[in-house]
C-alpha cells in the first residue's frame, strides 16, 4: 500500500513540474518579441550602410563633419604641422599610449578621421582648439591632440576611429 | 465568508514588514485562503481571462506606443513600419488588434455569465454597476484606439462617433468642434486620442481594482446562486480557482492565437489598409465586431436625438438591472420561464449586430427596429414581470448539496459563443459578380509563397504597372530578405540602381537625383495627386497594400465557414478576378467615357485600361517570361497577385510558422494544465 502511495506521489510531483516548467519556457519565450522590439529595426540596420565622402574640397586645415549611423564624423585635412606635432609625442608618456601612424591610414598622415564623439560622456568636441590645436571638449574639458589623443581632462580614452577605406585618392567609403 | 487562517510570516523580514505594509498579508487573504464556491463552473474563469487580457493590451500597447507616430502625415506610414521593420512587431501588432476583439468577446461572455446567474442582484448591485463603468471605458478605449492607424476607417469612423454628440441640442456643435480641436478630425483629434489611447486603460486598471475590491468584499456568486454556508461549499483559491483558472486560459488563448496568426485580419476591415482619405467616404462603413448591436440600435431610429439617446440607453440600462430583476431567485437554473428569456435576449443581441453588419436598408431596418424594441423590453417589461409571477423551481439547500446535482448549460452556451465570434462584415459593395476562388501557395496554415511566382509578379510591375502604380511601403532590401522573392543581394542592388530617388542636398543646395541603393524604398511615379490627376486623369493607388486593402463580400454563412477553413485570400482573389474581368459591355449599357467594363468592378465601370494584354511580358520575343512560364494573362494576373500578396504581408511565412510552434504549445500546455487540474481537485474530494 505504501509503495502506491508513493508512486502516486511522484507521478503527481511529475506533473506539477513539467506543468511549471512548461509554464516557465512559455512566459520566457513570450518575452523574446518584447525585448528584441526595442532593438534597431530593419529600415535603421539598412540606413546604417556605408556611405561615401569626396575628399577632393576639402582645404588643408580644414575639418568637416559627415554623418554615419547617426554619428559625427571628423575629417581633417592635417597640415604639414600639425601632423608633425602629432608624430613628434612622447607616446609612453600619454594617458592611452598610441602612435599617430595607428590613427591614420599608411601613407595618407595629412587624412585624420574619426568619430567625434568625446569618450568621457558623449559629447561633441570643438575642432582646432584646446592646448594642443587638436580637439577640446566644451563639457567638462577633455583636451585632445590632432591625432584625436586624450592629453588631459576627465575622459579616459583616444578618440575612436571609424571603419574606413580609400576608394580613391580622394575617395573614402566609411563603414 | 469570514475565519479562514489570516497570513503568518514565518521569518523575520516578513514580520518587520508585515507590520509597516502587509501587502503579502493582502495577497494571501484575497488570492491564496479566499474561499471560492466550489460549484463554480467554466464561465466564472473569464474574470481571470479579462484580467489577463488587460494586462497583454496594456503591455502590447506600450510596445506599439514605442514605434507609433501621432500624426496624420506620419500614423500610417508608422503602423506599416511597424508591421514590416520593427522586430516581431507585425506580431505585437496583430495581438494588439486582436486582443481587442478578444477583450469585448471575453467581456460579453463575463456579463452574460452575470445576467444568466443573477451575479447583479443583492448584494452585488455595486459589483455589477462597476461592471458596467468598466464596459463604458472599454467601449470609448477601443474606439480611440481604432482610430490611430489612420485608415479609412479608422477616420470614417471617427467622423461619425465623434457627430452622435451633434444630436445634442444647442451643445452640440460646440461639442463636436470642442472634441476635434478644430473645425474637422484632423491633426489635433489623432493627437488627443493618442494621449486618451494611452491614458484610459489605466482608469480601467483602477476601476478593476475597485471591481474585484467589491467582489471581495461580497464573495462569488455560483451556478446555484445561494450564499456558502458551510466550509464544505467552498474551495480555497489557491490551488483549486487559481489552476482552474489557468487551464481555461490556456484553452482561451488558443483561439487568441488563432486569430493572431492564422487570420489577423478576419475581424478587421481591408479598407482600414487605405490611408485616411478626408475627401471620400468608404461606400460601406461599419463599426468593428463588437459595437454592432449598439451602431443597429443607433440606425434603428428615424431620429437623429432618439437614435444616439437610444444608443445611450441601450448601455446604461444594464446599470439599472439589478433593480429592474425583482425575482428573489438568483440563478436562472431555478427559473425556467427567465431562462427562456435570457436566451431570447442573447438571440436578440446576436441578431442586432448581425443587422448592424448590413446596409440600412429595406428589411434590415424593420426587423432592427423590432429586435431594438425587444432589446428594451426585456429589461423594461419581462423582467419586472416575470419578478412578479414566474414560478421558480426549489433552490436547493446548499451549494454541496447542489454539486451532486448539476445541470449543464454548456451546449447552448457554446452556440451562442460560436454566434458572437462569427461576426464579421463585408468590404466591398456586393452587387459585383463573385470572384472565382483560386489556388495560392500562401493559403492555409502551412503557406509558403512561390519564390519562382512572385519574383514573375515582381517582372510584371515592373513591366506594366510601375509607370502608374507605387510600391511606397517597399524598400529594395525587401527584395533581398527572407519569406519575399529572395534575390540576392546583388541583385537586389542592381534592381535599386536602376531607380532613380531623391539624393541628399549637395554643397550648393541643389537636390539633385542619385541611383537608388538597398535601403531606398520604391520612388513614386507621380510627385503628388494633382500631378498624377493631370497625367492619369485620377489617382492610381498605391499597391504596397493593395491585396490587404480590397475584398468581397462572402455573406452568411461563408463568412463563419472561413474563419475554420483559414479562407483569407479574398483580396487576392479579387484581384485575379478584376485584373482578368474586362469585357464589352452588356447591351444597352454603354460605359461613360473614359471608363472600363469590368463584371468584378463594384459599380462596373473603372478608369483602368485593361492592363494585362498577351504579349506584355516578352522574352526573346515569345510571351514567356525567363524561366518559360507562358505570359498568359491569367498567368500574369496570379503572379502579381501574388507578388502584391507578399508586399502586403512581407512576414506573412514568420507568421504562419511562428503560429505553428504557438499553437503546438499551447495545446501542450493547456493538456498539462487540464490533468494538473484534476489532480489537485481530486483532493477536494469531489468533482469540480
Ligand atoms: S563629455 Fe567631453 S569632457 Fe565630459
Amino acid at each position: 500500500m505504501a509503495t502506491t502511495t508513493s508512486a502516486e506521489h511522484t507521478r503527481r510531483d511529475f506533473l506539477y513540474i513539467a506543468t511549471g516548467a512548461v509554464g516557465a519556457i512559455g512566459a520566457a519565450a513570450a518575452l523574446v518579441p518584447l525585448v528584441a522590439q526595442m532593438n534597431p529595426d530593419a529600415s535603421t540596420i539598412a540606413a546604417g550602410a556605408p556611405i561615401e565622402v569626396d575628399l577632393g574640397p576639402i582645404q588643408e586645415g580644414q575639418v568637416i563633419k559627415v554623418f554615419w549611423r547617426g554619428k559625427p564624423i571628423f575629417i581633417n585635412h592635417r597640415t604639414k604641422k600639425q601632423i608633425e606635432d602629432a608624430q613628434s609625442v612622447d607616446v609612453a608618456r600619454l594617458p592611452d599610449p598610441q602612435p599617430d601612424s595607428a590613427r591614420v591610414k599608411p601613407k595618407r598622415e595629412q587624412w585624420q578621421v574619426l568619430i567625434g564623439i568625446c569618450t568621457h560622456l558623449g559629447c561633441i568636441p570643438l575642432a582646432h582648439q584646446g592646448a594642443y590645436n587638436g580637439y577640446f571638449c566644451p563639457c567638462h574639458g577633455s583636451v585632445y591632440d590632432t591625432s584625436g589623443r586624450i592629453r588631459s581632462g576627465p575622459a579616459p580614452t583616444n578618440l575612436p576611429l571609424p571603419p574606413y577605406e580609400f576608394v580613391s585618392d580622394t575617395r573614402i567609403r566609411i563603414g | 465568508m469570514s475565519g479562514h487562517p489570516t497570513y503568518q510570516p514565518q521569518n523575520a523580514f516578513m514580520k518587520w514588514m508585515e507590520a509597516r505594509l502587509p501587502i503579502a498579508g493582502l495577497i494571501y487573504s484575497s488570492f491564496v485562503v479566499y474561499p471560492t464556491p466550489r460549484n463554480l463552473n467554466y464561465w466564472w474563469t473569464f474574470g481571470g481571462i479579462l484580467t489577463f487580457l488587460l494586462a497583454t493590451q496594456i503591455v502590447t500597447g506600450i510596445v506599439l506606443a514605442m514605434h507609433y507616430t501621432p500624426h496624420v502625415d506620419h500614423a500610417f506610414n508608422s503602423v506599416e513600419h511597424i508591421m514590416r521593420d520593427v522586430n516581431y512587431g507585425w506580431m505585437l501588432r496583430y495581438i494588439h488588434a486582436n486582443g481587442a476583439s478578444m477583450f469585448f468577446l471575453a467581456g460579453y461572455i463575463h456579463m452574460l455569465r452575470g445576467m444568466y446567474y443573477g451575479s447583479y442582484k443583492e448584494p452585488r448591485e455595486v459589483l455589477w454597476i462597476l461592471g458596467v463603468i468598466l464596459l463604458l471605458l472599454m467601449i470609448v478605449t477601443g474606439f480611440m484606439g481604432y482610430v490611430l492607424p489612420w485608415g479609412q476607417m479608422s477616420f470614417w469612423a471617427a467622423t461619425v462617433i465623434t457627430n452622435l454628440f451633434s444630436a445634442l441640442p444647442i451643445v452640440g456643435e460646440p461639442i463636436v468642434t470642442w472634441l476635434w480641436g478644430g473645425y474637422s478630425i484632423g491633426n489635433p483629434t489623432l493627437n488627443r486620442f493618442y494621449s486618451l489611447h494611452y491614458l484610459l486603460p489605466f482608469v480601467i486598471v483602477g476601476v478593476v481594482v475597485l471591481h474585484v475590491w467589491a467582489l471581495h468584499v461580497v464573495g462569488q456568486n455560483n451556478p446555484d446562486g445561494i450564499e456558502p454556508r458551510q466550509a464544505s461549499d467552498t474551495a480555497t483559491f489557491t490551488p483549486y480557482a487559481t489552476i482552474k483558472d489557468g487551464f481555461f486560459l490556456a484553452v482561451f488563448l488558443v483561439l487568441f492565437a488563432y486569430f493572431v496568426f492564422y487570420a489577423p485580419n478576419y475581424l478587421g476591415h481591408p479598407d482600414n489598409y487605405i490611408p485616411a482619405n478626408p475627401a471620400v467616404t468608404p461606400t460601406h462603413i461599419v463599426p468593428e465586431w463588437y459595437y454592432l448591436p449598439f451602431y443597429a440600435i443607433l440606425r434603428a431610429v428615424p431620429d437623429k436625438l432618439g437614435g444616439v439617446a437610444l444608443l445611450g440607453a441601450s448601455v446604461v440600462i444594464l446599470a439599472f438591472l439589478p433593480w429592474l430583476d425583482r425575482s428573489k431567485v438568483r440563478s436562472a437554473r431555478y427559473r425556467p420561464r427567465y431562462r427562456f428569456f435570457f436566451w431570447l435576449f442573447v438571440a436578440t443581441c446576436v441578431g442586432l449586430g448581425w443587422l448592424g453588419s448590413k446596409p440600412a436598408e429595406g428589411v434590415y431596418v424593420f426587423a432592427a427596429r423590432i429586435l431594438t424594441i425587444y432589446y428594451f423590453a426585456h429589461f423594461l417589461v419581462v423582467l419586472p414581470l416575470l419578478g412578479r409571477y414566474e414560478k421558480t423551481l426549489p433552490v436547493p439547500g446548499s451549494i454541496t448539496e447542489a454539486v451532486l446535482k448539476r445541470a449543464s448549460a454548456a451546449a447552448v452556451v457554446a452556440i451562442m459563443l460560436a454566434g458572437l465570434i462569427g461576426f464579421s462584415s463585408p468590404s466591398v459593395a456586393a452587387e459585383a459578380d463573385t470572384p472565382p476562388k483560386q489556388k495560392w501557395s500562401f493559403a492555409g496554415p502551412f503557406g509558403k509563397f512561390d519564390r519562382g511566382q512572385i519574383q514573375r509578379g515582381f517582372r510584371v510591375y515592373r513591366e506594366v504597372c510601375q509607370t502608374c502604380h507605387g510600391l511606397s511601403q517597399v524598400s529594395f532590401r525587401n527584395l533581398a530578405e527572407p519569406g519575399g522573392p529572395e534575390f540576392t543581394r546583388a541583385q537586389a542592388a542592381a534592381v535599386a540602381a536602376e531607380y532613380q530617388v531623391a539624393a541628399e542636398p549637395d554643397d550648393q543646395g541643389e537636390v539633385k537625383d542619385r541611383p537608388g541603393r538597398l535601403s531606398d524604398r520604391f520612388p513614386a511615379p507621380y510627385k503628388n495627386e494633382n500631378q498624377a490627376r493631370a497625367r492619369f486623369n485620377g489617382v492610381p493607388p498605391d499597391l504596397s497594400l493593395i491585396v490587404k486593402a480590397r475584398g468581397y463580400e462572402r455573406g452568411f454563412p461563408w463568412f463563419v465557414v472561413d474563419l475554420f477553413t483559414q479562407y483569407q485570400e479574398h483580396g487576392a482573389d479579387y484581384l485575379v478576378a478584376l485584373l482578368t474581368g474586362y469585357s464589352d459591355a452588356p447591351a444597352g449599357v454603354t460605359a461613360p467615357p473614359g471608363t472600363f467594363y469590368n463584371k468584378y468592378f463594384p459599380g462596373h465601370f473603372l478608369a483602368m485600361s485593361p492592363p494585362l494584354t498577351e504579349g506584355r511580358i516578352t522574352t526573346n520575343g515569345k510571351p514567356v517570361y525567363d524561366d518559360d512560364t507562358p505570359a498568359t494573362v491569367n498567368q500574369m494576373a496570379r503572379d502579381l497577385t501574388a507578388f502584391l500578396m507578399w508586399t502586403a504581408e512581407p512576414h506573412l511565412e514568420a507568421r504562419k510558422r511562428i503560429g505553428l510552434q504557438v499553437m503546438l504549445f499551447l495545446v501542450v500546455f493547456a493538456g498539462l494544465l487540464y490533468f494538473t487540474k484534476k489532480k489537485v481537485w481530486k483532493s477536494l474530494g469531489a468533482h469540480g
